[in-house]
């Protein structure tokens, strides 16, 4: 027994780790994850199966035996095409010899960009409702995130003007992500420059996780790595989870000028080796031969998107169109619930998992998030059934 | 093509309401668009699409490659047009390689599909040879599987 009130194992838990919280939505997802038959709108994967044909080369990679590591860096083949795929998609130049890093997953070029560049105290903005997982990768880099919020005024696009109100001599990194998870919110070409602009006049560093950038709808696609003067401060991360329906190969990369290529490079060769060699077959396929798919699938989500915006509109839920990713965000604050509650209720009592905004930051609060990552006949027994929940408010 | 038509080809029993946020416009459009393309022969018709193995359905159904003669005027059109007026052809293309003509037939069983080749096409002039293949099983039909649901193996609730 100790007197102290942690228990042995507990106290050699790094004191940096305890203070940050499990997923904010942990809890919600538990009691989701407990509940059967029930229609999900909280899916942040595509419910499209990887394309067969990507399928195949993975299983070809078997076949033939390259089962071993890769290059570090990864496969020069699959580098070349990212290169490829770089300077057609983004009108970004990059060389695949030193300046593009294939990681497993966005996650892990996540990581690594921040233990790269992030001394302990440096500041690191980044805006709210985000993806659940940069105020904690942020913090085990010893960095201190500060969130820049997002409103609906402003279609959640992120402006110059809420970081002006958080930027400070200590201010190190802007960590952004657009297309947006979880309101869909994607930036204009004003938006990119004005950010281009910001990170030049305060001298940050800018990381762009762009993983849904294949998924964007109307309004083209604007991309921070087409902005030429930040070229030297831009760190890019995609991925091919979200373009290619390819989740479970956890395979992403990292465009970067050379010296920041390399530090990276320096965490991915120690703690990862190389992304799945099998995975990173699969990735050549999908960027070789894989532009129909896109195409394909982003047909159906576009047309999920409307019907979904029109439908909550419709019932009186206020939702923006978001132009981008898999996700609607519609605002709840005219039922007098809280995100939590409504989406406690709608669960409990008509089986309809949607996650509260809360779980992707405080400024979430009033609004649902709604992913489109699902069949149309599901979509449209789950707004009918929020047509008679709403009835019953 | 229209996104209208790709989504009706997928589902056709889509109510013109869903169809219309889908495609962000009005009924009122959808339906007139519908209208219109079944007036212009755009959208030939309906029809539901049923798995032979789940309903007790014993017809025949037969694949037939058809090699026939060419004539000095219209080609291969007249002797197809008249072929493909028989009520056991259920669908008929014009081909490239081996063979001319490829027929799905049907039949209430293997000896009236047999019957009909014999007696039916074998015996029209101009039609060089036939080679007929049973279909045992239908696996996959109009980009539909007939088996094996998709299964959504997802977890519940992810960020």
């Amino acid at each position: 027994m100790t007197t102290d009130s942690k228990s042995v194992p507990d106290q050699f838990v790094a004191p940096h780790l305890r203070d940050i919280p499990k997923s904010g939505i942990r809890d919600f997802f538990d009691i989701v994850a407990s509940r059967r038959d029930i229609i999900s709108l909280g899916i942040g994967e595509p419910d499209f199966q990887t394309p067969w044909h990507i399928r195949e080369r993975a299983m070809s990679a078997i076949e033939r035996g390259f089962t071993r590591y890769t290059s570090n860096l990864g496969m020069p083949e699959l580098r070349q095409a990212l290169t490829t795929y770089m300077k057609h998609a983004f009108h970004a130049t990059y060389d695949w010899k030193s300046e593009i890093l294939v990681t497993v997953g966005v996650s892990e070029a996540l990581d690594i960009a921040l233990r790269a560049v992030l001394s302990p105290g440096d500041e690191v903005l980044y805006h709210e409702p985000c993806f659940v997982a940069y105020a904690p990768l942020i913090r085990m880099a010893h960095g201190v995130p500060v969130a820049v919020d997002t409103f609906r005024k402003d279609d959640f696009r992120l402006t110059v003007e809420e970081l002006e109100k958080k930027v400070t001599p200590r201010t190190r990194i802007l960590l952004i992500n657009f297309p947006n998870n979880p309101t869909g919110a994607c930036l204009t070409k004003a938006d990119t420059e004005a950010l281009a602009d910001f990170v030049i006049k305060h001298n940050l560093l800018l990381i762009s996780d762009e993983v849904y950038s294949e998924l964007t709808y109307e309004g083209g696609r604007h991309t921070m790595a087409s902005i030429h003067r930040i070229r030297d401060r831009l760190i890019f991360m995609n991925g091919f989870s979200k373009a290619w329906a390819m989740t479970g190969f956890r395979l992403g990369y990292v465009c970067a000028p050379a010296p920041l290529t390399d530090a990276m490079m320096k965490i991915h060769q120690y703690c990862m080796m190389s992304a799945p060699t099998v995975s990173q077959h699969a990735g050549i396929e999908a960027l070789t031969s894989g532009d129909a798919d896109i195409t394909e699938m982003r047909d159906s989500y576009h047309q999920r998107r409307n019907f979904l915006v029109a439908s909550l509109n419709e019932m009186g839920l206020d939702c923006f169109m978001p132009r981008g990713a898999f996700y609607v965000f519609p605002s709840i604050q005219s039922t007098g619930l809280t995100a939590h509650e409504f989406a406690m209720r709608f669960l409990n009592e008509y089986s309809v998992a949607c996650v509260p905004g809360t779980a992707f930051g405080a400024c979430g609060a009033g609004y649902l998030r709604c992913a489109y990552a699902t069949g149309i006949d599901q979509l449209k027994e789950a707004m009918t059934r929020m047509q008679t929940f709403l009835k019953t408010l | 093509m229209d996104p209208l038509l790709e989504m009706l080809k997928k589902n056709a029993r889509e109510s013109d309401a869903v169809l219309a946020k889908e495609l962000g416009t009005t009924e009122a459009d959808v339906k007139a668009r519908i209208a219109a393309y079944e007036k212009e022969g755009v959208i030939r018709g309906f029809r539901a699409l049923i798995n032979p193995a789940r309903i007790d359905d014993t017809t025949v159904h037969a694949v037939i490659e058809l090699r026939i003669r060419p004539e000095r005027e219209g080609g291969f059109d007249r002797l197809a047009a008249r072929i493909s007026k028989c009520p056991q052809v259920e669908s008929m293309f014009l081909m490239s390689g081996g063979f001319d003509l490829l027929l799905f037939v049907k039949g209430k069983n293997l000896q009236e599909v047999a019957h009909f080749v014999s007696a039916n096409l074998a015996t029209i002039d101009g039609v060089l040879s036939t080679a007929t293949h049973f279909m045992l099983k239908t696996y996959k039909d109009q980009d539909i599987l007939m088996e094996g649901e998709h299964h959504d193996d997802r977890l519940q609730v992810s960020p």
